[in-house]
């Protein structure tokens, strides 16, 4: 069952070959087994997934089903979950039970999927190798000393170990992108304000947003179809029509313009990443689209751009843990400013306080000028680049990481080179335009993936497009050696 | 030396919105800590602001009062600091761009003088909970109730010249937004409240001198006290040959005195920057002109239709508009008085506001209804009773005796206007005391009022006065 896909999965239990409490026991029983060995989750949820589970049953007998009624889930640990810990990675939220549900969690639950648990991540969201868990490491189930990607390591390890069907994360940065290229899967990073940010505990608002991590485009989409949508709870959500992504699925890639930009394929790009993403796109040629060879100048500037705003705006969205109201407080402060500096500098890791020392600093009087106010003119040069591209061209390629799944350890003590392994995702966060990150082939055994870029709300042409090639090629359908049975 | 005070006043008015300025929880004062703050309120993790769109409303609908320009965008920023009642480690607040710009109002000065404040702008804000800092045995506790309610920080150009005209433009301010009905101008509850930026400088010269804000001005009176005080105390310390230090003081009533809490070199750094949670509020005509025509008239145009309207003095008209129930009480006794308007104004600002500063008592409180109180002098007008029962009706009906018709009925105090019977007691009194009789009549003419009050003492003050005059003047002078 564990190597199906969702879309199969549903039919499954459709067709009563299999209940959802059988659905879940099996994931259960695979997450018993290998957890230990991979560290994906931070808490198995196993007594509201099985609840879940009957009451997805009942559902399924009752004819009330929705598309994703029964199927098992992991949730980033980001989400806040009702009633059940949502930790954030930190130690500063270990305590934490949640007391209300992200709006994407209460549309999972509304449509009937199962919670399995909440996936590790890095601490905050804030990392590219979910290595500043307070809770450990991930490692990536196709090398198991290697990383996974960060910052949804987590989810990602879990759905490729094929422990969960698909999971929830979230992408400031490359969080979804990274992770699924580094683990062989499909991620997709919507269009800032198509899914609400509503309890998902922020790391930097104005670039969050939280998307799905799956086997295959089409069930990228059925969780797209559930997630997206607008939000009153999140001003910044968009009050646009949902389209049906499941849709558009099989349509002909006749007439579709690729824009191939120079910049994603200069220094730091490991060859045999390039090849194979050159090939995939060859593939794409030989369906039917058009190449076009484009320029984004000012991408160049993306990661110090980033490394401005979204530690400026961690800095304040961080602020309000400070050991008063809940989580990790210090022991037997002597007055207030010994509890804050306790609680802070011992609730938090050490990433998490170099990005607020940064964002501190950026947004400090005689700075906020040169530093944030120059970054913000940056990423609207940032964005102009891609409107002008998506002018001539309907969607951009290129690698979504600039090498495979690196050794654990090797970036940790190394802060740029660790920045640097999301150098083709983040400008996409910074101009707030959805990404899809597929499976393009294998390097030494280990996955790479293809990013498609689109324009504003075109999440629906890129999962046609993924979902095509993968039609055509299977590097999606393909399972770590360990983890096959 | 002759020292020029120089003052700008910054206004903190809280908004009467039903729910916070950026979440569903009540605003409603005084309920057990912590029942009326909802996870936003409480900084959980992963909650957003969401806001309100009635307290952008009211803050045009000020903005307009003013004649201020209403911002077409206007940006919420995150001011940045750590206290424990402040739950997200920020505050919500307008910096850059606020949503009120330049405008102005007009004060009146006790010698009738106007002078016109700038205001130099007014932004939407959030406000923070309060520390309790009794009954935690070595603890603070916290209560959160208060964080989010909407408010409006007014802050006016350095246009004030004394702690009197300070205090006229916060009472101005402070009548407005109760005439617009968005605050209820509660201080003790601290729905307004007001913090002053002091300084002094020698008489003829314009750049200003170092300031000192004032903090903690929670009435009328400390704020008068409180610059009295560091205006002193500035001058005290240049005149001395030293100088004035840019910090923050605060005023304690108790002590009477004001005292540093910190100064600019430990002010914090804000960190402010746009809140990326919060979409730039962005207002067209139309939204502006629907909130213009929502506008009641104004304090000062009341003003002047008083004394037009009304014939009212300027000094009148200004007592009697300082707040919008005041004048509208007014406006309604006058109606009810049916044309005595003279009258109504005497009796609201003389023995109406005397009962009520005896009561400790406000407009809104008073016993005595516009209604009734307009009843009563519409029976001045028509005769039924004179003015000095009047005073007697009118302690009736503050007791609750009922209306001037029942009581006057009730009491018999109707007026006597049957000039018979006036006649015919008049005689009786001329015939009882013959001797002064005589010695009127021999040119001792004071002992008219002697007559008088004879007539009134036998009618129990009954008699029409001037129909007693009349008669007595005509019996007098004959035979």
């Amino acid at each position: 069952m564990h190597k199906q896909s969702i879309a199969s999965l549903a039919q499954g239990l459709r067709q009563g070959d299999f209940s959802s409490e059988e659905l879940t026991r099996h994931f259960l029983d695979r997450i018993h087994r290998y957890n230990g060995a991979l560290n994906c989750f931070i808490t198995v949820t196993e007594e509201v997934a099985l609840a879940d589970a009957r009451e997805a049953d009942r559902r399924l007998r009752a004819g009330e089903a929705h598309a994703l009624t029964g199927i098992p889930l992991a949730h980033k640990d980001i989400f806040c979950t009702d009633g059940v810990r949502t930790s954030c990675a930190s130690r500063m939220l270990d305590n934490f039970i949640a007391p209300y549900d992200a709006t994407v969690i209460q549309s999972f639950k509304a449509a009937g999927a199962v919670m399995l648990g909440k996936a590790n991540m890095d601490e905050f969201a804030m990392g590219s190798s979910n290595e500043t868990s307070y809770y450990g490491p991930v490692g990536n189930p196709w090398d198991t000393a290697r990383v996974p990607g960060g910052s949804s390591g987590g989810s990602a390890a879990a759905v490729a170990a094929r422990l969960a069907p698909a999971a929830t994360g979230t992408d400031t940065g490359g969080s979804i992108r990274q992770p699924a290229a580094l683990c062989g899967l499909t991620g997709l990073k919507p269009t800032y304000g198509r899914v609400s940010r509503y309890g998902m505990i922020a790391f930097a608002s104005s670039l969050d947003q939280g998307g799905p991590l799956a086997l295959t485009a089409q069930d990228a989409a059925l969780l797209m179809n559930v997630m997206a949508g607008f939000d009153e709870k999140d001003s910044t959500s968009i009050d646009q029509p949902v389209p049906d992504y499941c849709a558009a699925l099989d349509q002909p890639l006749d007439g579709l313009r690729i824009g191939v930009p120079r910049e994603f394929f200069g220094d730091g790009l490991d060859a045999a990443v390039g090849e194979l993403v050159q090939a995939a796109i060859g593939q794409y040629q030989r369906m039917g689209a058009a190449i076009v060879e484009i320029s984004l100048p000012n991408t160049r500037y993306s990661a110090p751009t980033y490394y401005v705003v979204a530690p400026a705006e961690c800095s304040s969205n961080l602020s309000r843990f400070d050991g008063v109201r809940y989580g990790y407080r210090c022991e037997d402060p002597v007055d207030l400013m010994d509890l804050y500096k306790r609680s802070r500098g011992e609730g938090f890791g050490a990433e998490v306080k170099r990005r607020i020392m940064i964002g501190t600093y950026a947004l400090s009087a005689g700075y906020y000028d040169a530093y944030y106010l120059k970054a913000q003119k940056l990423r609207q040069l940032i964005s102009d680049d891609f409107k002008k591209a998506f002018v001539e061209v309907d969607v951009i390629m290129g690698p979504t990481t600039p090498t495979t799944a690196f050794a654990a350890g090797d970036k940790l003590n190394d802060p740029i080179q660790m920045y640097l392994s999301d150098i083709y995702t983040i400008a996409v966060n910074l101009a707030g335009l959805p990404a899809i990150s597929i499976p393009c082939g294998f390097s030494a055994g280990l996955p790479v993936g293809l990013q498609i870029i689109g324009g504003y709300f075109k999440e629906a042409q890129l999962l046609h497009i993924a979902h095509r090639y993968q039609q055509e090629t299977d590097w999606h359908a393909r399972v770590p050696e360990a983890f096959e049975t | 030396m002759s020292w020029e005070t120089v003052i700008g006043l910054e206004i903190h008015v809280q908004l009467a919105t039903k729910s916070k300025i950026f979440s569903a929880a009540s605003t409603a004062y005084g309920a057990e800590p912590n029942t009326q703050a909802c996870a936003i309120d409480l900084g959980m993790p992963g909650v957003l602001p969401v806001l309100n769109g009635e307290a952008v409303r009211m803050a045009v609908k000020f903005g307009l009062a003013v004649e201020a320009r209403i911002a077409p965008r206007s940006v919420f920023a995150r001011k940045n600091y750590f206290y424990p009642d402040l739950p997200k480690g920020y505050q919500i607040s307008q910096y850059e761009l606020p949503i009120v710009g330049l405008g102005h109002l007009d004060i009146h000065l006790d010698d009738g003088a106007s002078r016109r404040i700038g205001i130099t702008r007014a932004h939407l804000e959030e406000d923070a909970g309060k520390s309790l800092h009794e009954d935690f045995h070595g603890c603070s506790g916290i209560d959160l109730n208060r964080a989010g309610t909407p408010l409006l920080e007014i802050v006016s150009e350095p246009d004030l010249r004394s702690a009197r005209e300070a205090v006229a433009y916060m009472k101005k301010i402070h009548a407005l937004v109760r005439y617009l009905e968005i605050c209820d101008g509660n201080m003790q509850e601290g729905s307004f409240r007001c913090d002053a930026n002091v300084s002094v400088r020698p008489a003829g010269q314009t750049a200003l001198g170092t300031r000192t804000e004032l903090k903690n001005l929670n009435s009328f009176r400390f704020v008068e006290r409180a610059i009295n005080l560091e205006v002193e105390r500035q001058i005290d310390v240049l005149e001395g040959g030293g100088s004035v230090v840019q910090e923050t003081r605060l005023y304690d009533s108790a002590r009477d005195e004001t005292r540093s809490m910190r100064s600019k070199e430990e002010a914090f750094d804000y960190r402010y920057f746009p809140d990326p949670d919060l979409l730039p509020v962005i207002l067209d005509e139309d939204y502006i002109e629907a909130v213009r025509e929502t506008l009641p008239e104004l304090p000062d145009a009341r003003r002047e239709r008083f004394m037009y309207e009304y014939g009212l003095s300027a000094y009148e008209a200004d007592v009697l508009t300082a707040s919008r129930e005041m004048a509208d009480y007014f406006e309604a006794a006058e109606r009810a008085s049916d044309g005595e308007t003279r009258l109504t104004a005497n009796w609201v600002m003389g023995d109406l506001m005397g009962a009520l500063n005896k009561a400790g008592l406000d407009i809104t409180e008073s016993p005595v209804s516009a209604q009734m109180l307009g009843g009563m002098i519409r029976r001045i007008g028509d005769e039924t009773i004179s003015g000095k029962i009047a005073k007697q009706v009118f302690a009736a009906m503050w007791q609750g005796e009922g209306d001037a018709d029942e009581i006057i009925e009730q009491k018999g105090l109707k007026q006597v206007t049957d000039s018979g019977a006036i006649e015919q007691i008049i005689d009786g009194i001329l015939a009882a005391n013959p001797q002064q009789l005589e010695q009127y009549r021999a040119g001792k003419e004071k002992l008219f009022g002697f007559f008088v009050g004879q007539v009134m003492k036998a009618t129990q003050g009954k008699a029409n006065p001037a129909q007693v005059n009349a008669i007595l003047k005509q019996k007098l002078s004959s035979s």
